[in-house]
């Protein structure tokens, strides 16, 4: 077994280079059965189709019947690879799919997820990782449970790591239900329950080590879904390869053809309202939410847990850098899919005749993804303009094109000219990124039951057999909770996914960080901090939108954060000053985490995994 | 930390933190302040993008993974300079 998973992981590049050449060839034979007279519907039952049964088995081979290998992958991850899963773990079907509509729609105030979601590495990489891997365990509550005396601070650490990831994994569901429904034309309910049986096949037999090799070959077919598309755009608007360069180009055609339009709030000013005017609360909005999602993607359980999976705690750092370089592929790629949208629609769409419009309006028009308003019955052709009222005059005004958010990166492929089939690579490469985001978290939510809830809090003795099985039970359990939840539609879920960063960050970040960085932080002052932050986020989220209670300082409640997260740091500093300081063991536990070399001394003999 | 003499412990750590604190202005830089800037910014044009977009778009997420790199590889060295890097 020992020798076997070597050579795996020696030959990790052969294997992963035959895989991308294997899912080259694959999309090839589909462009020229297109051509061959293919039906599109086909095309699109095979991506989808070969794709998840690829997953599959990759998850079948991973099957492993040891804890280690279950939990954290046996702790043989290369930086690189864990990396690139990192990388797919962490972009979700909103980054795949959403982040491009949000910043055609939002302009430069988008830029803040950009930046929110990537610079959390620089916390990660520098306050947390390499001592989580140090102190080896299996999850993030195993730490809160050691430094903080135990399972007080590992159960308040469970019920906020269970609240921010089971609202992000409904979340990804969701999209996996939209994607397959969409391109498999069946219910969405039903769609819901295929996209399940996708996801469990690739966790529930091999943990941790199955979701890391599934998620690396999902990477592989996310990245490359997303970028073919939009370099096709760029060449066709502008003769260069390299949207990331050549959308600039773009940005200045859209401000020319704004002042045209009367658009007062261009594309690329910052902080302005409708009006054009500097607007201080937008400014404002704009940081706090940044500050909010990078602390909360310090704070994520399955982010976090995938830097216990690398060999060393070099590895570990060196690990963040190339998760961020794999986001940041897609990240830096996002505006550019936004500005040639914004410029087809200035340009091909916006001030036409009615007849002459591009065929890709009437195409995403009939799903109700775009709507050309124009006639006064228009709503009888386009859903999406109910409620619109056209002047009827034959053209397409600005304030009669209604577009979906969800659309941009859908459509860019028809818009750009290109075969059905680069439309069933998008399909196949959203639900990747969604699949593989709800694996991570889905094992996430049943690491946290069945390591620290089961094993740690109920039954101590239980032998490996035991746990691994409770472990699977609890994984499928969990996973048809959110799939039902998922079926119901819950109209608030993408504002619950936002908010999950918030109550992460609140929760959590104070108390690990801290906890490392602070030896003098008490078991109280980190419970009740916890408490503290945690509370007072989910108070501020659930007053302002559900009980009308108005805005502090203006400030969304997306970013409750900023309430959560320094009431968490203040209580932990007053309490702990109160408190006794911790043992001397305890002290020696954190010196033993903060030096790569040497034994970890835990304070608590009792909290070894392997005691 | 069992294998270094107390002194040379401390030292260590003092190394380390204050890593992590150049680190920390590296990212609150490209995180907020240059972002204050951006509608000054923005006069300024290069290659048709708007230079306070392009911090935000690009510039900052450019420097965010430079700098995780450079992180990785100046603790590394502290590591080595004070015999404890693993084995």
């Amino acid at each position: 077994m020992a020798a076997k998973s070597t050579s795996f992981i020696d030959n990790l590049g052969k294997i992963y280079t035959y895989y991308t050449g294997g899912f080259i060839a694959f999309t090839i034979t589909l462009a020229i059965l297109e051509q061959l007279g293919v039906p599109n519907v086909i095309i699109g039952y095979a991506f989808v189709f070969l794709t998840v049964a690829v997953y599959a088995l990759i998850g079948v081979l991973s099957r492993t019947a040891e804890v280690s290998e279950y939990y954290v992958a046996g702790r043989v991850v290369p930086a690189f690879y864990n990396g690139m899963a990192t990388g797919a773990d962490w972009m979700s079907a909103a980054s795949f799919i959403g982040m491009a509509g949000t910043l055609y729609v939002m302009g430069y105030d988008g830029l803040a997820f950009v930046l929110g979601w990537t610079g959390g590495y620089v916390l990660v990489a520098i306050l947390l990782a390499p001592y989580l891997r140090k102190f080896g365990q299996y999850t993030v509550p195993d730490f809160l449970g050691a430094r903080f005396g135990g399972n007080l601070a590992r159960t308040v650490g469970v019920i906020v790591l269970i609240t921010a990831s089971f609202a992000y994994v409904v979340a990804q569901i969701f999209g996996v239900g939209i994607i397959a429904s969409r391109f498999l034309g069946i219910s969405f309910e039903m769609a819901v329950f295929v996209g399940l049986a996708g996801i469990l096949v690739c966790s529930m037999l091999g943990g941790m080590r199955a979701v890391t090799w599934t998620q690396v070959a999902q990477y592989i077919i996310l990245i490359t879904a997303y970028l073919i598309p939009v370099i096709w755009m760029s060449v066709k608007v502008t003769g260069v390869p390299i949207p990331e360069l050549m959308y600039g180009q773009a940005l200045e055609i859209i401000a020319t053809k704004e002042q045209e339009l009367g658009i007062l709030k261009g594309h690329a000013m910052a902080f302005v309202n409708a009006k054009g005017e500097a607007n201080f609360t937008d400014a404002m909005n704009f940081f706090t939410l940044i500050l909010c999602l990078m602390i909360g993607t310090a704070s994520l359980p399955h982010i976090l847990m995938r830097y216990f999976t690398t060999p060393s705690v070099k590895a570990a750092r060196q690990s963040v850098g190339w998760s961020l370089f794999f986001i940041f592929l897609l990240y830096f790629t996002a505006p550019s899919y936004a500005a040639f949208a914004k410029l087809e629609v200035y340009q091909n769409v916006v001030g036409l005749s009615m007849e002459s419009l591009p065929a890709w309006i009437a195409n995403w028009g009939k799903v109700g993804l775009v709507g050309a308003c124009d006639a006064a019955n228009a709503s009888e052709i386009y859903a999406i303009c109910k409620g619109v009222a056209g002047n009827a005059d034959g053209i397409l005004q600005l304030a009669e094109f209604r577009i979906m958010p969800d659309a941009i990166v859908l459509a860019t492929p028809e818009i750009a000219g290109l075969p059905y089939v680069v439309s069933g690579l998008v399909a196949a490469g959203g639900l990747a990124a969604a699949l593989s985001t709800a694996d991570g978290l889905l094992l996430a939510i049943a690491n946290a039951l069945s390591h620290d809830v089961y094993y740690r809090m109920i039954d101590p003795k239980a032998d490996t057999k035991k746990r691994l099985v409770i472990s699977r039970v609890l994984l499928i359990f969990v996973a048809l909770v959110a799939a039902y939840v998922a079926s119901t539609k819950p109209s608030t879920i993408l504002a619950m996914v936002a908010w999950a960063f918030s109550i992460a960050a609140s929760g959590l970040f104070p108390a690990l960080v801290m906890g490392i960085w602070w030896k003098r932080t008490s078991n109280i002052g980190a419970v009740t901090g916890m408490i503290a932050g945690f509370g007072i986020c989910l108070y501020y989220l659930i007053m302002t939108q559900f009980y009308g209670m108005p805005l502090w300082f203006g400030i969304k409640n997306i970013s409750c954060g900023m309430f959560g997260i320094p009431a968490a740091f203040l209580v932990t500093y007053v309490v702990s000053l109160v408190t006794p300081a911790p043992s001397k063991e305890m002290q020696d536990f954190i010196d033993s985490i903060r030096v790569p070399k040497g034994d970890v001394r835990l304070a608590d003999a009792s909290a070894d995994i392997d005691h | 930390m069992s294998d270094l003499p107390p002194e040379k412990a401390k030292a260590y750590w003092a190394k380390t933190s204050g890593l992590m604190w150049t680190m920390l202005a590296i990212w609150f830089f490209f995180s907020f302040v240059v972002h204050f800037f951006a509608p000054s910014l923005n006069a300024i044009k290069i290659i048709g993008f708007p230079f306070g977009f392009y911090m935000a778009a690009q510039g900052s997420l450019i420097a965010f993974v430079v700098a995780i790199f450079w992180y990785a590889k100046r603790q590394n060295a502290i590591d080595e300079e004070f015999g404890v890097a693993e084995d």
